[in-house]
């Protein structure tokens, strides 16, 4: 059992974020590293990247968008209670060393992934330059915490309720036209690391991408999440979940993200009505 | 009843063999409860009376645990239960499992003096081990095994299928502390995510497990050793004396065709753990969807490929068909899968290779384009190969597409273990007598050093490293 010491949402109730004791795994989580997490006897297993680990308290942190029955049911559990299975770390951890110049771009829950990672590159000695996108200014999560560990913090609404108004890319491609990058990290929805890749390819800027395709088991035995990367066919648990981002084919990780559409809204429908499931 | 022990030699001989009586293949076809229904003890007698009681009987060297065949057969014949299922036990933990998946017809039957004769059948010993194991079960006749004083000596077991299980057993009852470590949140390894429920009931496993648990065995779950926890970790840190690796052959394998990215073409690891494992058959009470295939194409033909044509038939394919590229002959199933199989419905297209996935607009599987072959020369393994036929190309129509074409070895445990020597294909070397690695301390055993082979294959490596390994720890 992995039980909830802390439980904030965020985001108009949109986001959640769970603090779970799982001494074991906090030891030997790295940046970039998910977990396998199972509610209980009758649960799927859904994959989520860790946002923090506190080594010392034994606890990791996730944050999750409410999308389906899986995660609404997370967000129903409360502090001091628990899930049933929890597996990690899982998947190779970024490599953080001191590039130059660093341009991190999170995008919804993506920032909570990107944290951890843009923490490491900050302490490795980089110039970091953060920007993070959102619908509006309420979706944005972990601005504070971003701030701290970037050089720069640029911020794109939708909207423009907040910072620029307009897309992520557009404040990069200001960035990229103007400043010596050495690497861009993207983590966010899948149009968004796929923009972006595109857009660094123009001006040829290594592009890390962190992909979380459907999994079953986390540890290569199922092979349900593979991603064709330049033109190969690789398994996001173990060969990554980064890969580099020129390489990656989105428009099938976006058709194989949405195989289960239908069970999935048929799941939800079920969720509180005994007779029909 | 009939009392076979007053049979003559003669009579006994007359007996013919006992076939266990299965649900009606049409009907079974569309639920997951198992096929064989088991022999009735009157069955049982009459079967294990057929055995000759061979002085140096061939059965037991074909069998990889070395179970005293004639001896527990006599002891059914003599209405000792409790004593037959004590002598299978003597070799096996797992004997409801064997019983029910181990190839017989090549190991143990293959070698049965009876079946040797002309129009004559080897003795049923599988089913007689199913049938004395699942009356210890529903009896709840207990392996009651006298453990030693605690050695004190601690062993840690990477997986908790076949290989990992017989060690944990064998080292138990030596007194040893044992501790599995198993990366899913069930214990059993292949026999729960990958052999379908209506050839090995789930409670069969749980049960055997519990036993293992009675034994003193701890498991851990939801560790993945090499991630969760190293194997460095587990000798220096953490206390343990040995360490054995069990952790199954792992990797899917593709074909590497186009379009095997399109929804609706699963590996066979994947569609029979969503099914098993996680009960998606059970979709919306539990929360694992399937796509529910309703013309559905399997590449491959070994046991795997049959466990999950059959499994696409009970969640409510309307057609399975079978695609391999060899003949019936060359099919690495065994007949009885392959001949239960065809029973429910399943097609067969033999001398078939396919060529690409074919998808519809929106990213499904539509087909798979496939082309006919035909056998050539022997290969280096002496099978011989298929040949494309010329102009033979055919569509296959399916929405959902199984590829069954074997695994490889899983590396995320021996990437991350130094000194650990690996064969050409990733697989751990280990000794063939006593599954000792290359670093000190370690065993392994299972399909992640024989490749891929069977439960009981598994078993017996098992079997062997538990042997070495006790005699190791009484040196340290």
């Amino acid at each position: 059992m992995y039980k909830i010491v802390k439980k904030e949402f965020m985001a108009h109730d949109s986001i959640v974020l769970n603090e779970i004791e799982s001494p074991q795994i906090a030891k030997k989580a790295k940046p970039g590293q998910f977990i396998m997490l199972k509610i209980d006897e009758t649960g799927e297993r859904i994959p989520l990247t860790m946002a923090n680990v506190d080594k010392e308290k034994g606890t990791i942190t996730i944050i999750y968008m409410i999308v389906g029955k899986s995660t609404k049911s997370f967000s129903m559990l409360e502090v001091g209670d628990s899930y049933l299975d929890c597996v990690g770390p899982l998947g190779e951890p970024t490599k953080i060393e001191k590039k130059g110049t660093v341009v991190c771009v999170g995008g919804g829950t993506g920032t909570a992934v990107l944290h951890p990672i843009t923490r490491g590159m900050y302490e490795a000695g980089n110039n970091v330059i953060t920007i993070l996108g959102a619908r509006n200014k309420d979706y944005l999560i972990l601005e504070d915490e971003m701030e701290t560990v970037s050089q720069e913090l640029k911020i794109c609404t939708d909207d423009g309720s907040k910072g620029r108004h307009g897309f992520v890319t557009d404040e990069l491609r200001e960035i990229l036209e103007t400043t010596q990058i050495d690497e861009v990290v993207a983590i966010g929805p899948v149009p968004m690391m796929k923009f972006v890749s595109l857009l660094t390819k123009e001006f040829n800027v290594p592009t890390l991408v962190s992909l979380n395709p459907i999994m079953i088991d986390g540890t290569g035995m199922c092979g349900g999440c593979r991603v064709t990367v330049g033109g190969k066919t690789k398994f996001a648990c173990v060969d990554g979940p980064e890969f580099d981002g020129h390489q990656v084919d989105f428009d099938s990780l976006m058709r194989r993200l949405g195989a289960y559409k239908h069970e999935e809204e048929h799941s939800s429908e079920c969720m509180f009505d005994e007779d029909l499931r | 009843m009939i009392n076979v022990q007053n049979f003559t030699k003669k009579e006994k001989r007359a007996i013919p063999r006992q076939l266990m009586t299965e649900r009606h293949p049409k009907q079974r076809a569309k639920y997951f409860d198992e096929v064989t229904l088991g022999y009735s003890h009157q069955e049982a007698q009459f079967e294990a009376a057929r055995c000759i009681q061979c002085k140096d009987p061939e059965c037991v060297k074909g069998c990889p645990v070395g179970i005293d065949i004639p001896g527990f057969l006599e002891m059914i014949v003599e209405d000792d239960l409790h004593g037959a299922i004590d002598r299978v036990w003597e070799s096996t933990a797992l004997p409801a499992v064997c019983g029910r998946v181990c190839p017989q017809e090549i190991q143990c039957e293959e070698l049965c003096v009876v079946g040797l004769k002309d129009g004559k059948e080897p003795v049923g010993i599988g089913n007689l081990e199913m049938y004395i194991a699942d009356w210890a079960r529903i009896n709840n006749i207990r392996n009651k095994v006298e453990i030693p004083k605690s050695t004190g000596k601690r062993v840690a077991v990477v997986g908790s299928g076949p290989a990992g299980v017989t060690v944990a057993g064998d080292l138990a009852k030596k007194g040893h502390a044992v501790t599995v470590f198993e990366a899913f949140h069930k214990a059993g390894g292949v026999l729960l995510y990958g052999i379908p429920e209506f050839r090995l009931a789930k409670d069969i496993v749980a049960h055997e497990i519990e036993q293992l648990k009675e034994l003193g065995v701890k498991i851990e779950y939801n560790s993945v050793v090499g991630r969760t926890v190293d194997v460095d970790e587990l000798l220096e840190e953490m206390d343990y004396d040995a360490v054995f690796i069990g952790v199954g052959a792992g990797l899917p394998n593709f074909l590497n065709i186009p379009g095997e990215d399109l929804n609706g073409v699963f590996s066979a690891n994947e569609y029979l753990t969503r099914a098993n494992l996680m009960r998606a058959f059970d979709f919306p009470k539990y929360d694992t969807p399937i796509i529910p295939g309703k013309n559905v194409a399997v590449l491959g033909a070994g046991n795997v490929a049959m466990d999950a044509a059959r499994t696409a038939l009970r969640l409510g394919a309307k057609s399975v068909k079978v695609v391999y590229r060899r003949t019936r002959e060359e099919s690495p199933s065994r007949h009885i899968e392959l001949h239960h199989a065809e029973e429910e419905g399943v097609e067969f297209e033999f001398l078939t290779s396919p060529l690409e996935f074919i998808g519809s607009a929106d990213g499904k599987l539509a087909g798979v384009s496939c082309e006919k072959m035909e056998l050539g020369e022997p290969d280096e393994g002496g099978r011989r190969r298929p040949i494309p036929v010329k102009d033979s190309q055919f569509f296959i129509d399916c929405d959902l597409a199984i590829i069954s074409i074997g695994t490889s070895a899983n590396p995320l445990l021996t990437n991350v273990t130094d000194g650990l020597e690996l064969n050409e294909w990733g697989n751990i070397k280990a000794d063939l007598q006593t599954g000792k690695t290359t670093k000190d301390g370690v065993w392994a055993g299972g399909d992640i050093t024989l490749g891929q082979a069977t439960v009981i294959l598994a078993m017996g490596t098992g079997r062997d490293a538990a042997v070495s390994i006790d005699e190791y720890l009484k040196t340290i």
